[in-house]
């Protein structure tokens, strides 16, 4: 028996997963996703900011569109902190593809003009 | 002097929600005035995701979940003004604001809306013992310089306190490199959500002290280490128990409080939440003066925020089409054993909708206990928590032939099991 917190929401829900991987304790059914993830392979959504050409708004928010395996988060952090986004940009717009060849992209999070 | 229906003060999630509903009411004369030179407040800098999914069934970012509200205020052609700031209010609702490009102006509203927000308790409120040195700073303004900016503010960073934005910015600090030492905190529990325990602490290795305070900042211009140390129940500092780190940062997620300075003056009460008091129309003792979102009560999430705002929203709507009348019976709301607030504070139940929001949260954690919402014999509501923690805002809708009127005040307490 394994005992987690879900992170899906906030809401935090405790979650028991017995050895058969069958969770117990999640409010819905997003939770008993997360528990199964977590014990095999767990991922996260990483969000950050990438750097802009612009002096007014010098860094724009962005966000794996996918969560990511957990073991890629800090190589993917290296990929953004590369890479200058020119404006403007919109939100969704893609400015790493397919990032550590995980197949998830980077997108942009924020619509900025100027 | 210009005449408006309705002035809501500020143009974050509470300020866009609530003019959003009151549009969708039939309110048309609507102006927003915004200090900042955009719309959507804090959530600007709230990279993070966990945003929307009560509001929009679907997890966003804060700069994703905001821009579907300035989409749509932009849709509805409501009026606002960026970088205007809101001088004064006075009790017949003149409100007094300037810019740069209007210079002083002042509005005659018929109603108004208080959507500004909170603010971080400061280094000076608490008091740290030690030096004066730089590299201290609140958790939200090293987020606005990391994440509107870029600019990382330390390497060796602790933060004091366990509240969401400390627990966000250890995550996003270690993420862009820094060594976050740990986290103290004065409670013998957090004051964060659990899940940002989990992804933002534990994740990446980072202690969390709890009953632990910091005894002393050393440094002379820039700070160097941070001491802390374990309390008792009294929150005395329990000699031998000194932990040192040497730190070039010290991060604050210590509380956050309402922004209510610009009805202070006015003739309003105020709870302990340090917000005004108000109806479950989220009017304030002055009729036609309403308050929503994180400067009634801080609120843990911003889709609460949001639906708080609209309630604003829809009792403004009520208030301008001569539907709020102040008649009939009132309740005042007592919180209880185990409860640090309710809100609202009174129900004017002849003016109140179908439903009855009532918003509360609990003392301190408690496991396995009822929660009586009552009318002396009338017995609203029962509810039964298996787990409750004071981080954890409580939402209750109360179907309003619950109330019986037998009373002039509803208890709201905990009863523990035996």
């Amino acid at each position: 028996m394994k005992e987690l917190i879900c992170i899906t929401c906030p809401r935090g829900c405790h979650l028991k997963v017995d050895d058969n991987m069958n969770v117990t304790g999640n409010f819905c059914p997003r939770g008993a996703k997360y528990a199964v993830n977590e014990l095999t392979h767990p991922v996260r959504t990483l969000t950050s900011t990438i750097k802009t050409n612009s002096e007014l708004n010098p860094r724009c928010p962005v966000k794996s569109k996918e969560p990511l395996p957990k073991e890629l988060i800090f190589k993917a952090m290296d990929e953004i902190n590369k890479v200058v986004v020119k404006l403007p940009i919109n939100i969704g717009d893609i400015v790493i593809k397919n990032v550590c060849g995980s197949g998830v992209d980077i997108v942009a999070t924020k619509k900025i003009d100027k | 002097m210009i005449e408006k229906d309705l002035v809501i003060i500020g143009g974050g999630s509470a300020g866009m929600a609530s003019a959003l509903e009151a549009h969708n009411q039939g309110i048309k004369s609507i102006l927003i005035l915004e200090k900042n030179p955009y719309l959507g407040g804090i959530l600007n800098q709230c990279i993070h995701n966990g945003f929307g999914l009560h509001e929009f069934n679907e997890e966003l970012t804060g700069p994703e979940f905001m821009t579907r509200f300035s989409d749509l205020i932009e849709k509805n052609k409501i009026e606002y003004r960026l970088l205007s700031n809101v001088l004064s209010i006075s009790e017949d609702k003149v409100v007094t604001y300037s810019n740069s490009y209007e210079g002083l102006v002042e509005i005659k509203a018929k109603a108004i809306i208080l959507a500004t927000g909170c603010y971080e308790r400061s280094p000076g409120a608490i008091q740290i013992p030690g030096t004066r040195p730089s590299g201290v700073y609140t958790a939200g303004q090293a987020q606005l310089y990391l994440n509107c900016y870029g600019y990382l503010v330390g390497k060796r960073v602790f933060i004091l306190g366990s509240g969401d934005i400390g627990l966000i910015m250890a995550r996003r600090m270690t993420l862009e490199g820094a060594k976050v030492l740990g986290v103290a905190e004065l409670m013998p529990y957090s004051a964060g959500l659990n899940r940002n325990i989990v992804q933002c602490l534990k994740d990446f290795d980072i202690p969390l002290y709890l009953s632990h305070t910091v005894k002393e900042v050393k440094g002379k211009e820039q700070l160097s280490k941070v001491v802390i140390a374990k309390v008792d129940e009294k929150f005395n500092f329990i000699p031998g128990t000194e932990i040192e780190f040497d730190a070039d940062t010290l991060l604050l997620s210590v509380g956050l409080i309402p922004n209510c300075d610009l009805i202070s003056k006015l003739d309003i009460s105020f709870s302990k939440t340090r917000g005004a008091n108000v109806t479950q129309d989220m009017e304030t003792d002055v009729p036609g003066i309403f308050s929503a979102g994180n400067v009634l009560h801080v609120h843990d999430l911003v889709d609460y925020v949001v639906s708080e705002a609209k309630e604003a929203g829809r009792g403004a709507a009520k208030y301008l089409n001569g539907k709020l009348t102040h008649k009939g019976h009132v309740y005042s709301l007592k919180p209880g054993y185990g409860i640090g607030y309710v809100v609202p504070q009174r129900i004017f139940i002849e003016d109140a909708g179908e439903q009855i929001i009532l918003k509360f949260r609990v003392t301190r954690p408690f496991k396995d206990i009822n929660i009586f919402i009552k009318e002396n014999d009338n017995l609203i509501k029962k509810i039964f928590k298996p787990a409750i923690i004071p981080s954890e805002m409580e939402i209750v809708k109360l179907d309003k032939s619950l109330f019986k009127s037998l009373d002039n005040t509803i208890d709201v307490y905990v009863e523990e099991k035996k």
